[in-house]
């Protein structure tokens, strides 16, 4: 073989390598957009077409009128967010500790935290469950967040303490030198300075929590409480051999558009957060 | 030394409140699994609870024929999803390593799988896989790997293919940029050298890609082993665990919350709890164990 036709072999192929890639990402979430707009009847036909001949948004209508799904989404939004202003707050608490302070034990401290993450959840479901029963925090926000706040912590916690650790010292020994309190040098200085690391790390903690459904399904037993995932999963029409994939499908993108719109903007600090994460540990 | 006390002494305070929380939420449960799994009992207050001792772990492994079962599906969706993640996930890192225009794009793509919770993109592939108007369903009878009619997720020998399917699509895309942020750390000099030495692709490809990522590789490995052990989501939502799919976590939840309102299972289902802990835990110590090697 010339290099000249090696080359070309060698760009054919990074090209149908390419392709494949992006079909194999894209195409079950292009598939359930257009199953979404798709009428009863096209979305049954025997020979399925790549295109809605009929859009119709009826899907993305009735998906709010025949089920509580604004109501569903509100409790995932609710669950998420506070579990993640949560574990933001207790995890850079801990994190900075862990990193700046003079402490005893922090190497054990921060196993025991890390030791979290690989706990298997179905391991402590059942325990979990009777005492959210006996507290009373069954189908309520409180009994999903705290589980919520403790499965997210070990990850923040982790990936905050890198963070702080590369902050530049001298700034905070300036402050203190000042007369700055630990404290105050904690929310006027490092906070602010680690503004990026903890979004990126508040948008890894919404998502899990977002997306977690075990826990959810357990601990939310009411149509009304659950969350997206739940409602998602448990979908069902008016007969149980008669699934409405329409509205499904509708209910899917509404809630993923928003979720995949954020992770793109914020690709490279995710990528970089997960890595420090899943890589280093 | 007496600014270093007081300073422990707020250290401690800023770590109370996340130490706290995993206590209760987290290592209290996890104590509690244990010594329920001593004890026959059900969560309806009319089954008394007595002591057992092992009575529970030797019953699952003498006469539990839907746990042996469960396990067996469990190792095996273990082995062939990550094994399938591993390869594929190199490939296409590789590609993706490659100087191409929209290379940025196509990484950026890579992280949808990853971002839709694995309930709904569930749930989208099982519309994919349905045996009315199912495209995958379609495809498969127009190339004749399938005969038409067939439900492939209501049969035992498709439905597992079909979960192992849907969790190396979530996957593997996550595991190759991983793997990327590995390879971007050789040293291109590493390739010159050996170009100017007369390697060929493979030989390259042999003798730096693969030991320089052996590490990378070898944690990523490692990290899906623990979640594919505990895979719950997909097989629930896909079959229920039906057709033979069932896995332990799909079991376990059936023993706790199902079982256990009706008889004295949930000490039972406590058991099975601790076991996929300890088969967890073993390779939690050797993921552990890896990352030490690596900091060294």
């Amino acid at each position: 073989m010339t290099s000249k036709s090696k080359r070309r072999t060698y760009k054919t192929l990074l090209i149908v390598a390419v392709i494949f890639i992006l079909i194999w990402c894209i195409f079950p979430f292009y598939w359930a957009i257009i199953s979404s707009l798709k009428p009863n009847l096209e979305l049954f036909d025997p020979n399925p077409t790549f295109w809605p001949k009929n859009p119709t948004f009826s899907n993305y209508v009735k998906v709010f009128q025949e089920r509580p799904f604004h109501v569903n989404i509100w409790n995932s939004i609710v669950v998420s967010g506070i579990t993640t202003l949560t574990t933001l707050i207790f995890g850079s608490f801990a994190g900075y500790a862990i990193a700046r302070l003079h402490m005893k034990g922090k190497a054990i401290v921060m196993s025991l935290i890390l030791a979290v993450s690989m706990f298997p959840q179905i391991s402590i479901l059942g325990s979990l469950f009777v005492i959210l029963r006996k507290l009373g925090f069954i189908n309520t926000y409180q009994g999903l967040i705290l589980p919520y706040v403790a499965i997210t912590l070990p990850l923040t916690t982790w990936i905050l303490q890198n963070f702080f650790r590369d902050l530049p010292k001298e700034i905070e020994e300036a402050a203190a030198i000042d007369g700055c309190s630990r404290l105050r040098t904690l929310f006027q200085i490092v906070f602010p300075m680690s503004a990026p690391g903890l979004v990126a790390t508040g948008l890894l903690t919404f998502i899990t929590a977002w997306n977690e459904f075990l826990f959810a399904f357990t601990f939310m037993q009411k149509p009304d409480y659950y969350t997206v995932p739940v409602a998602i999963a448990m979908f069902a029409g008016r007969s149980q051999y008669e699934q409405p994939w329409g509205q499904l499908m509708a209910a899917a993108v509404i809630v993923t558009v928003p979720l995949v719109t954020l992770v793109l903007i914020f690709q490279n600090r995710i990528i970089a957060g997960l890595s420090s994460g899943a890589v280093k540990g | 030394m007496k600014v270093k006390t007081k300073e422990t002494v707020v250290a401690w305070w800023m770590v109370l409140p996340a130490l706290l929380v995993i206590s209760i939420i987290a290592f209290f449960p996890l104590f509690k699994t244990f010594y329920d799994s001593f004890y026959k009992f059900g969560l309806r207050p009319d089954i008394e609870k007595t002591f057992v001792g092992l009575e529970n772990y030797v019953e699952l492994f003498k006469h539990d024929e839907r746990f042996i079962a469960a396990l067996k599906t469990t190792i095996i969706f273990t082995i062939v999803s990550v094994a399938l993640e591993t390869v594929f996930g190199l490939l296409i890192a590789i590609v993706v390593n490659q100087p191409f225009r929209f290379r940025g794009v196509v990484r950026a793509a890579m992280l949808i799988p990853w971002a839709i919770p694995t309930a709904i993109s569930s749930q989208m592939w099982k519309w994919m896989f349905n045996d009315q108007g199912g495209i995958i369903t379609k495809i498969l009878e127009t190339l004749r790997i399938i005969e038409p009619g067939v439900p492939i997720l209501g049969l035992p020998n498709t439905a597992l293919w079909a979960i192992i399917a849907v969790d190396v699509w979530k996957t593997t895309p996550f595991m190759a940029l991983l793997i990327l942020a590995g390879l971007q750390l050789i040293p291109e000099e590493l390739y010159e050298a050996a170009r100017i030495d007369g390697a060929g692709v493979m030989q390259r490809f042999t003798k730096i890609t693969l030991p320089m990522l052996s590490s990378t590789i070898a944690v990523a490995l490692i990290f899906r082993t623990l979640d594919a052990l505990r895979v719950f989501d997909v097989v629930f939502i896909m079959t229920r665990g039906s057709v033979g799919t069932e896995t332990l976590a799909v079991y376990n939840r059936v023993l706790l919350m199902d079982r256990a309102f009706t008889g004295a299972w949930f000490g039972y289902g406590s058991a099975l709890s601790v076991l996929i802990f300890l088969l967890i835990s073993i390779f939690a110590i050797i993921y552990i164990k890896s990352l030490k090697l690596k900091l060294e």
